[in-house]
């Protein structure tokens, strides 16, 4: 059957602004759907108020609206544009939520909009508890017993009933947002209390709880047919007790028999039919009992494309949002094409010849005071996916993909020894979990007490186990002595050359040698949804130690662009919408664009955005065996934030070339030192400073700077441990504190400019000339990081003077650094006077903010400078400007209730929203402009 | 625990290509044609469901083994598979309801297998070189000596294998007591699964030898016939294939799976012919051309049903085709209550979208008992 011909224009509706539970994989999901539905002919709208996205880019859409996601903004669209039908399943709950209430308010029937995708009692059903447990009770599906409340009493009633320990879920509500395990009575008033404020409509379930039962999600899709496929299982390590979204999940399950896997799939495709009756993407999650029963109840199920979604594409390379959005126009499956191998059909269900496993990333040391324990309510801000040919090379993978300062699990040094520490920390699961489950079995703390405490799969605590005896046998040898069997029985398990180079007592690079005398070469083998049975076109990647290497070079000139890596606080989106930007301009000059990224939620890692992805660690071992196999022009670090910069410095020692700005510059903007003395030269006038490395060196300079003092480590991401100090007493113990965390770190003292505005500048320069592409004004006073001000686009009440102050800095930082591609400058300007405050020659946070508010394609400009292709004043500079654009943080403390919401130096903003006002008297501006000192702390 | 890889192991194929690997199972050599699965579940199933009857399976899942050998989950008696060939064989297992490990079950019925082996290049070598014969060993060293045994491997083509898995007398399944229908179960291999899955639906069973005449079958007044999957080459089949003729001609109702699908195809006068190198796995999309609507399934065949001859033959009807190749996965006879599927109802390992083919199959039955449409 042919897709409908009577829908020609469709609005898609985004997630908005990152925030803990929603983060970019809407951007993917989102920039799919668009480009989707485009190749059918499709006119696309898109709404979404975040302007680091690639989806509100107009490479994306053809009409993109970045209003805040409001039933009067998508009246206002209706208004202007002929919509034929909207598509809310891209954008989370958000959009759904959004959708919703249009739909209450009679707006999708007033303008004759068709909803696609989804059907409105389809969410009500899977959201309203109480009508999801009916319905799976009428379709035999088991669930836990349960029941909901709408008022305390009612609350207490049924917990009287259930027992404990309880689950309290409210309704309508992200990530497990107010959720919270009830295991003793006298906790159960205070949650209570919580679940109903927290739910939209004041409701909760009270669920029987299901703790230390397997976990597993299934993906969907369905089409108008009614046939229905199944895209990917995933299990979750972490059994049920800690929200998918912080468990460490696995695809294909590998736990599971057939027998209860085909139960479980009949359950699936069953409660997704008896939901509604939609075309498109769904997801549902099941537990399982541990125990010969193998009984298997529904938790939940969402009819939309999902964290989880993203997670299965790039797992399988099924790319459900592409697909699900051709079944909303009216495909069937058997009439679409497999996305890889172009040959077979999309209809049949992924079949893997590797593992998968993802990581969440979390931050909580941004969040100081708050809960660390991982519960029903989800806290990680971001993820790492890992591919391997087998569970342990994928779980190494992926811990070095997370950036935390760990080469790998184990084989670093930095495993606890302490018995009570380590049972403790697994009774109350943290960030580490996985480390310290491998600190316990090293330890010899038996099985039966680990499974007890954390109920963990026997099979995941063997893998582990078996890469401790592993490491004990390569212990026993050097590396002159050591057998190649047991040396590629490492790198088959995903171990890193440090990892081993720790365990044989030698040098990372006396393993890359071995390595090489011994042939034992990285291999890379295609993700093809169909475990080789066809040959696939798509050339998606990742690495492994075998035999077969199916990624050949070609013969055209290429350039690597290497990814930001999982998402965090300080380095998120943005930098993915600046290798996308990167590799579309690379691609426009000629260039064959390789992405190496790890993140599964990205557009980045979306095998249609590059010629060739690399789903592989950003991890200097993986990145430089890439190169040394696709041997490129060079390399493009200044895109993806500082993981891709800081990689800089090896790619220089090893001679391969970085394309823009060279490794110096970086390393000059990046130590104050040089850079303050490179200001001096140039005259430009920059706060008080000094350097030092003890307590007692800090307080001794202190005395000529003067206090404030703005406090921090050097060569540090989003501000992290930065405070400003008003006295000696604060200045000492911020510095012992910064020298626990990071020994040997320098410390650098900035006198503080007391009630200094801030404003920053983004260029772009060719070495010659710079183009200043936007200079923006924070509306809160200096003290507050960058990420986390408002920022006005143009500066509103600057005055000439200081304005040209800082076009003419900005110009002759960047000329005397050699920046070629983009820099961002920080200023604070006291009483007229600018001053310097550092310089970042890389993409920042705000260009993607920049480039939308003045629709301009900067990215790709700036790319375009640094791969030589284009000189600056070729460049046409002509950005749209109406009125003024706001920048505005978006914070998640709502998912930490213990902790205040306290800004200061140190970034804690998870995400960003744009919104356009047209002069200073918008109310809008005026609230922020009135609160601006709200917030402060130091 | 400590870390002790298991001795070597070599797979060779006819075409001379060599892979090194580690032993699983038990420590010996063994032949046959070597065939790659593509499941991600059901391992136990997949090796003991007869149709794999010498076979060298290739599983490209990675891992083997995770949740053991479950005694209640077999598809026969017996391991059918000649030999495995895994990436990472794993010894140690977890599921409450498992009784051993895969690799203990092994060893105790005599299966030789090989793992660690890059199954991925292996996978696509086949699909490039198509089907052929192989030898593992883990007690020979010496390649000339094993390419020499493998010289003396039959090959596939031509080979009937129904007789080796076939039952050897005649046995009874289901509640002889109460049931709606008799049905008579010609076994060129039969899954036990396709068993349940009739007593499910009420129907008692006679399972009778692959070489046993319709006459001999028909006296036990059954019905309607099942005709199950099995191993081999169809075209080598000439008793079974008379069966089912007669069976035709007495117009009874009659339902065949996989081999029997062929058989029954070749009864009917169409051609069957040696696919390159087969459909196994349980992620094989069908389209129903009666219903316009798709099925994922189960399948397992090396063998298939001629397009054309299917296209051509006047009492035949096309009712389901694979969606990747195009290929026929079902038939039905125009002038009889007789149809058939290439790939696996009764799914086990795999999906259970296809089961009301054996609803339809008692549909047959009735309608031709009592005369009455269902």
């Amino acid at each position: 059957m042919p897709k409908d011909p009577s829908i020609k224009s469709i609005l898609i509706i985004g997630s908005g602004p990152i925030v803990i539970g929603q983060a970019c994989e809407f951007d993917y999901s989102g920039s799919q759907a668009a480009r989707s539905l485009r190749e059918e002919g499709i006119e696309v709208s898109l709404i979404n108020s975040n302007p680091a996205t690639i989806m509100t880019d107009p490479v994306t859409a053809d009409h993109v609206y970045l209003l805040p996601l409001t039933s009067d903004s998508i009246r206002q669209i209706l208004g202007e544009r002929q919509i034929d039908a909207v598509l809310p399943t891209m954008g989370g709950q958000t959009a759904l939520n959004l959708a919703i209430e249009c739909q209450d308010l009679g707006l999708w029937d007033d303008y004759g909009v068709k909803m696609i995708g989804v059907d409105i009692d389809a969410i009500e059903i899977t959201e309203n508890r109480e009508a999801f447990r009916k319905l799976m009770i009428e379709i035999g599906v088991g669930v836990a017993p349960s029941g909901t409340a709408k008022s305390f009493l009612e609350g207490k009633e049924l917990a009287q009933e259930l027992g404990f320990p309880l689950v309290i879920r409210p309704s309508y509500t992200l990530g497990g947002s107010g959720a919270s395990f009830v295991h003793e009575p006298e906790d159960f008033d205070k949650l209570l209390n919580r679940g109903l404020h927290s739910s939209p409509i004041h409701e909760v379930m009270i669920d029987k709880a299901v703790i230390g039962w397997k976990e597993y999600e299934l993906e969907l899709l369905r089409d108008k047919n009614d046939n229905v496929i199944i895209i990917c299982s995933i299990e979750n390590m972490d059994p049920m007790g800690i929200h998918t979204g912080d468990s460490i999940t696995i695809a294909p399950a590998l736990t599971l028999s057939d027998t209860t896997y085909q139960r479980m799939r009949n359950m699936a495709i069953k409660m997704m039919r008896a939901i509604g009756d939609f075309a498109g993407g769904c997801n549902v999650q099941f537990a399982v009992s541990p125990d010969e029963k193998e009984e298997i109840i529904a938790v939940e199920i969402n009819p939309r494309v999902s964290r989880s979604s993203a997670l299965a594409s790039k797992a399988t390379g099924y790319p459900i949002a592409k697909i699900a959005s051709k079944l909303a126009l009216g495909y069937t499956l058997d009439e679409l094409d497999n996305q890889i191998t172009k040959s077979t059909s999309a209809l049949f269900e992924p079949t893997l010849d590797y593992v998968i496993v993802k990581i969440p990333r979390w931050n909580f040391n941004k969040f100081k005071g708050a809960n660390r324990e991982l519960g029903l309510q989800m806290k990680s801000v971001g993820e790492a996916m890992g591919i391997g040919r087998n569970f342990q090379e994928a779980l190494q993978k992926a811990c070095q993909s997370l950036e935390i300062n760990r080469n790998g699990l184990g084989a670093d040094g930095k495993e606890w020894r302490d018995q009570d520490k380590i049972l403790e920390s697994l009774k109350h699961p943290s960030w580490n979990r996985l480390f310290h489950l491998y600190d316990a079995i090293k330890l010899g703390i038996p099985f039966k007490t680990i499974r007890e405490i954390t109920k963990i799969d026997p099979w995941f605590l063997h893998q582990i186990e078996e890469l401790i005896s592993l490491e004990r046998e390569i212990e026993k040898h050097s590396i002159q002595s050591i057998p190649e069997e047991l040396l590629r029985a490492a790198k088959e398990r995903g171990y890193a050359d440090r990892q081993v180079a720790h365990l044989l007592r030698c040098w990372e690079s006396e393993v890359y040698k071995k390595r090489e005398e011994l042939g034992m070469q990285r291999v890379f083998k295609l993700v093809d949804t169909c475990a080789a049975e066809f040959p696939a076109e798509t050339p998606y990647y990742y690495s492994t130690f075998e035999q077969e290497n199916e990624s050949v070079r070609t013969n055209r000139k290429k350039v690597v662009i290497l990814g930001s890596g999982p998402n965090r606080i300080g380095q998120g989106i943005e930098f993915d919408y600046c290798c996308v930007h990167g590799v579309l301009a690379a691609k426009e000059a000629g260039y064959e664009t390789i992405m190496i990224n790890c993140n599964p939620e990205t557009v980045s890692t979306d095998f249609d955005t590059a010629d060739k992805l690399y789903f592989e660690p950003v991890f200097w071992e993986h990145i430089y065996d890439i190169i040394q196999h696709e041997k490129p022009e060079g390399v493009i670090v200044q895109l993806g934030g500082q993981t891709a910069l800081k990689l800089a410095e090896k790619l220089d020692r090893y001679g391969i070339p970085i394309l823009g700005t060279a490794y110096e510059t970086l390393d000059k903007a990046e130590d104050r030192g040089v850079f303050s003395d490179l200001l001096k030269e140039l005259g430009i006038p920059y706060p008080k400073y000094g350097s030092v490395e003890t307590a007692e060196e800090a307080v001794e300079l202190s005395r000529t700077l003067g206090f404030p003092l703005l406090v921090r480590p050097s060569y540090v991401l989003g501000g992290h441990s930065m405070k400003i100090v008003i006295n000696e007493q604060e200045l000492e113990h911020h510095v012992v504190d910064i020298l626990k965390d990071m020994p040997g770190n320098k410390i650098l003292l900035d006198h503080f400019l007391d009630g200094a505005i801030e404003a920053e500048a983004d260029a772009i320069c060719d070495g010659e000339d710079t183009l200043i592409i936007g200079i923006m004004e924070h509306i809160e006073p200096a003290g507050i990081h960058s990420g986390d001000s408002y920022a006005v686009l143009p500066a509103f009440d600057l005055s000439e003077n200081a304005l040209n102050q800082i076009k003419d800095y900005t110009s002759r930082i960047a000329i005397a650094l050699e920046t070629k591609g983009l820099i961002n400058i920080q200023f604070a300007v006291k009483d007229d006077k600018v001053y310097v405050i550092e310089a970042n020659p890389r993409a920042s946070r705000t260009v993607p903010f920049i480039a939308k508010a003045y629709d301009q394609p900067y990215v790709n400009w700036a790319t375009k400078v640094m791969l030589g292709e284009l000189k600056v004043k070729d460049l046409n500079y002509d950005p749209k400007q109406h009125g003024f654009a706001i920048k505005i943080p978006v914070f998640s403390f709502d998912k930490f209730p213990d902790v205040n919401k306290e800004l200061g130096p140190e970034m804690k903003s998870t995400g960003e929203a744009i919104q356009f006002i047209n002069h200073l008297r918008d109310p809008f501006f005026k609230k922020v402009y009135s609160e601006r000192n709200l917030y402060l702390s130091r | 625990m400590k870390f002790k890889p298991s001795s070597s192991a070599v797979l060779v194929l006819e075409d001379g290509t060599i892979f090194h690997g580690l032993a699983a199972g038990k420590i010996g050599t063994t032949t046959g044609e070597i065939a790659f699965n593509t499941g991600m579940t059901g391992y136990q199933e997949i090796f003991t469901d007869p149709s794999y009857y010498g076979q060298i399976l290739i599983m490209t899942t990675p891992h083997i083994g995770n949740y053991g050998v479950d005694e209640d989950e077999f598809e026969s008696g017996s391991v059918n598979i000649s030999g495995l060939v895994s990436n990472k064989f794993s010894e140690i297992f977890s599921r409450a309801k498992a009784n051993q490990s895969i690799d203990e079950y092994f060893k105790e019925r005599d299966v030789v297998g090989i793992t660690e082996v890059d199954t991925r290049a292996l996978v696509r070598h086949i699909r490039e070189k198509g089907a052929m014969n192989a030898i593992i060993s883990s007690e020979i060293d010496d390649i000339s000596e094993l390419k020499s045994r493998l010289g003396k491997v039959p090959s596939m083509e031509g080979l009937e294998l129904a007789s080796k898995v076939s039952t050897k007398e005649p046995f009874t399944y289901g509640d002889a007591e109460s049931h709606e229908f008799k049905v008579a179960v010609l076994d060129l291999g039969v899954k036990q699964n396709i068993l349940r899955c009739l007593a499910e639906r009420g129907c008692y069973m006679k399972v009778f030898p692959h070489n046993t005449p319709f006459q001999e079958m028909e006296t036990w007044n059954p019905d309607g016939y099942m005709l199950s999957n099995g191993p081999g080459d169809p075209s080598a089949m000439p008793e079974p294939t008379r069966t089912v003729t007669n069976i035709l001609e007495h117009n009874r109702p009659t339902f065949g799976i996989c081999l029997g699908h062929q058989v029954m195809a070749q009864a009917s006068g169409l051609q069957t012919e040696k696919m390159h190198h087969g459909h196994r796995g349980i992620n094989h999309p069908i389209l129903n051309l009666h219903t316009g609507k798709g099925e994922i399934t189960s399948q397992n065949h090396g063998f298939m049903v001629n397009r054309t001859s299917a296209e051509n033959t006047e009492n035949i009807q096309i009712t389901h085709i694979h969606l990747n190749d195009k290929s026929v996965a079902g038939i039905k006879r125009k002038d009889k209550p007789a149809f058939s599927v290439q790939y696996h109802p009764e799914a086990s390992a795999g999906p259970h979208d296809s089961r009301y083919l054996f609803d339809d199959f008692i549909a047959l039955m009735k309608k031709e008992k009592y005369g009455v449409n269902s």
